[in-house]
């Protein structure tokens, strides 16, 4: 296998989102633990990139660093999470021997009888792929997937009301 | 390209840190925080496999912005809902709240 | 990618062609990346003798003529200055936090058009792109607040993060109108689509609304009660000296006139003007835009007064949120419609001034009615308030205060 700059990129980027998970996982200051979240998904939308799917890559960025992860910092702040000095874990050694067994099972079971030892599966099958603009017409046709945009919007309306009335403080009159 | 195993290598990885950060972390945010990272694995699995198996269909591209939307959505509750469990009894722990516990 | 140019010259010279290659991209991202970086030396200069002269003073006059090298004169003293970072500080977090602010800043000028020919990259997704890196912008400054270590920089960049994160909303659904009518994401056929008609005469309320969120975004007047110089110590800017304030500061004018210039690019034609084939020429008519809503931004921040936090949100999610959502179903029906009855050509990109002109009328006209609305809606306001007013003044003059 040639070590292509897709390759480089691809390891560079797995780097960069295997390391901030860690980060996150391990990190005693909460905030820091934020910053390490926003890093391991600036990777993610790296994947996104070279998977030419430029547009989920910007809606990552924009969604998932710039409120999702912003909403955690200010959790952090607002639940003093930072001065927290208590031990970080609970039961470690058996958690990291269960995350581990879990990794194996998944490589062994499931992964490499499918897609390592099936040299059919390995490249893609083409590189004619949908673009942006299908995105938005399938989420405009009504036998594509309208019905689930719409209900996406609900999901996120509930939720912002929800979110809303559930943080407010308990004294707050209407 | 770089083979489909690898990025189901990765996503799986991830998926593991994220699972041992839910298991592991006392923090209620830290668990939530781990949240999303599983949720980001499988966003990545989805695309990957969309791109290496079925470019020619929406469906792949199109259910990876509705994680997005879902996990935005869990999120915002999941953070509101700690929140007001802080205010109410000044702490994070999930093992702290237990007040169900027959 | 096909290797022309600066890639085939070195080809030819012998080199490897992906190395070749990987030369030529490099130049061409430090020429399209040295283009803010030396307009920033510029805008410094610029920012404070207009500021000067509006206050009635003269400005810098004594670093070179007209005070030209003031800039270079701030600069050496911010490099000389000790480089100080607080001992309960966080030190990575502090350090790196004015870097990638200025970063978020230069990343938006890799998707700026220039001329039809020259321009870093040709995203598919332009648009969204650019908002995303400016919400990396918000990020920098949150962290700056925080690894500060101090009471006045957390509170700072708590009203800072509210006022970015809410006026990103109606900056995205002004932004959505040039999507509509170019049908496309990629600034580039943006502007090609404007060709006919600029889009700020198409739709005037959304140039208004971009501008409006866009003066928020950066923490302009109005709305600069994120660096309240007067205030609050200078917010989440308060530990921070010498480069790394520099830093910041040559981000905040940066970004202001990357505001002026994606104001033109969207809204006010690119690099359309007369005699625009020649790729110099065109250069030259979107600076000289761009110069001149830069300086309606200049105007207006050295003569309003300042907003209060609470005055902020309430103007964005009572006024701004509601006008757009509004502005994006109107101009949507309106073109929808127009399309329909074939007075409208289905794609603007290469619609001739004819072609587009009923398009152009009936928006207009959509849009000065909802112009007429707010107007109406504003003196009612204005009305309202100046009667409660009046009343509270004759009851307090019939007790006899």
């Amino acid at each position: 296998m040639e070590i292509t700059i897709v390759t480089v990129a691809f390891i560079v980027f797995a780097l960069i989102s295997l390391g901030g998970a860690i980060g996150v996982v391990t990190c005693h200051n909460l905030f820091r633990g934020t910053i390490w979240l926003m890093v391991s998904l600036f990777g993610a939308a790296g994947f996104f990139v070279l998977l030419s799917a430029p547009f989920l890559a910007a809606v990552q960025v924009l969604v998932y660093i710039g409120a999702i992860a912003i909403l955690f910092t200010f959790a952090v702040m607002l639940t003093r999470s930072i001065s927290n000095l208590k031990t970080r874990f609970t039961r470690l050694n058996i958690n990291i021997a269960a995350a581990i067994a879990l990794f194996v099972l998944l490589v062994v079971g499931v992964i490499a009888p499918v897609f390592i030892l099936n040299p059919d599966l390995q490249q893609p099958v083409s590189s004619v792929t949908r673009t942006t603009i299908d995105l938005g017409e399938a989420f405009a046709r009504g036998n594509s997937f309208a019905l689930p945009f719409e209900l996406a919007s609900l999901l996120l309306t509930a939720a912002m009301i929800g979110a809303i009335v559930i943080a407010r403080e308990s004294d707050d009159e209407v | 390209m770089v083979p489909l195993w690898f990025y189901l290598i990765v996503a799986a990885a991830l998926f593991c840190i994220g699972t041992f950060g839910v298991l592991a972390r006392r923090n209620g945010v830290a668990v939530l925080m781990s949240v999303e990272l599983m949720l980001n694995a499988v966003n990545i699995n989805l695309v990957a496999f969309w791109r290496y198996l079925t470019p020619e269909k929406i469906n792949g591209m199109a259910f990876a912005a509705f994680i997005f939307v879902v996990a935005a959505a869990e999120a915002a509750v999941g953070l509101a809902i700690i929140i007001s469990v802080y205010r109410n009894r000044r702490s994070v722990i999930p093992e702290e709240a237990d007040t169900l516990r027959g | 990618m096909d290797c022309t140019g600066l890639c085939e010259t070195l080809f030819r010279g012998g080199l490897d062609q992906g190395i070749a290659q990987f030369i030529s991209l490099l130049v061409g991202v430090l020429l399209v990346s040295g283009v803010p970086l030396v307009t920033v030396i510029f805008l410094i200069w610029v920012e404070r003798k207009i500021a000067a002269r509006i206050q009635d003073r003269l400005g810098p006059n004594r670093v070179g003529p007209f005070g030209l090298l003031q800039t270079f004169a701030d600069l050496i003293k911010l490099l000389i200055k000790e480089d100080i970072t607080p001992t309960a500080a966080d030190r990575l977090l502090y350090n790196a936090a004015p870097l990638v602010a200025f970063a978020s800043v230069v990343l938006i000028w890799g998707v700026i058009p220039y001329t039809p020919y020259h321009f870093g990259a040709d995203l598919e997704i332009g648009v969204l792109y650019m908002v995303a890196v400016a919400s990396l912008g918000t990020l920098a400054i949150m962290t700056a607040g925080w690894a500060s270590n101090n009471k006045y920089a957390l509170l700072g960049a708590f009203r800072v993060v509210a006022l970015l994160v809410s006026y990103e909303i109606p900056m995205v659904f002004a932004l959505l109108v040039p999507v509509m009518l170019a049908g496309s994401m990629s600034l580039l056929e943006i502007v090609h689509a404007q060709g006919g008609m600029w889009f700020g005469i198409m739709a005037p309320i959304s140039a208004v609304l971009f501008f409006i969120s866009a003066q928020a975004e950066t923490g302009r007047a109005p709305f600069d009660l994120i660096e309240a110089e007067s205030e609050l110590v200078a917010g989440f800017n308060i530990e921070y000296s010498g480069m790394k304030f520099g830093m910041f500061f040559a981000a905040e004018f940066l970004h202001v006139f990357t505001n002026a210039i994606l104001l033109v690019v969207f809204f006010f034609g690119g690099w359309y003007g007369p005699l625009w084939q020649e790729p110099l020429i065109a250069f030259m008519w979107l600076g000289l835009k761009a110069s001149v809503l830069y300086f309606i931004s200049l105007w207006i921040r050295n003569t309003v007064p300042r907003l209060r936090i609470d005055q902020v949100m309430w103007f964005n999610w009572f006024r701004l949120v509601p006008l757009s959502i509004a502005n994006v179903l109107v101009i949507a029906t309106v073109v929808k419609i127009m399309q329909l009855l074939n007075l409208a050509p289905r794609n603007l990109i290469g619609a001739s001034f004819g072609e587009v002109l009923p398009l152009t009328l009936v928006l207009l006209l959509a849009n000065i009615a909802m112009g007429l609305i707010i107007v109406g809606q504003l003196r009612t306001a204005g009305q309202t308030a100046r009667v409660a007013a009046e009343n509270r003044a004759s009851v307090r003059a019939a007790i006899g205060d």
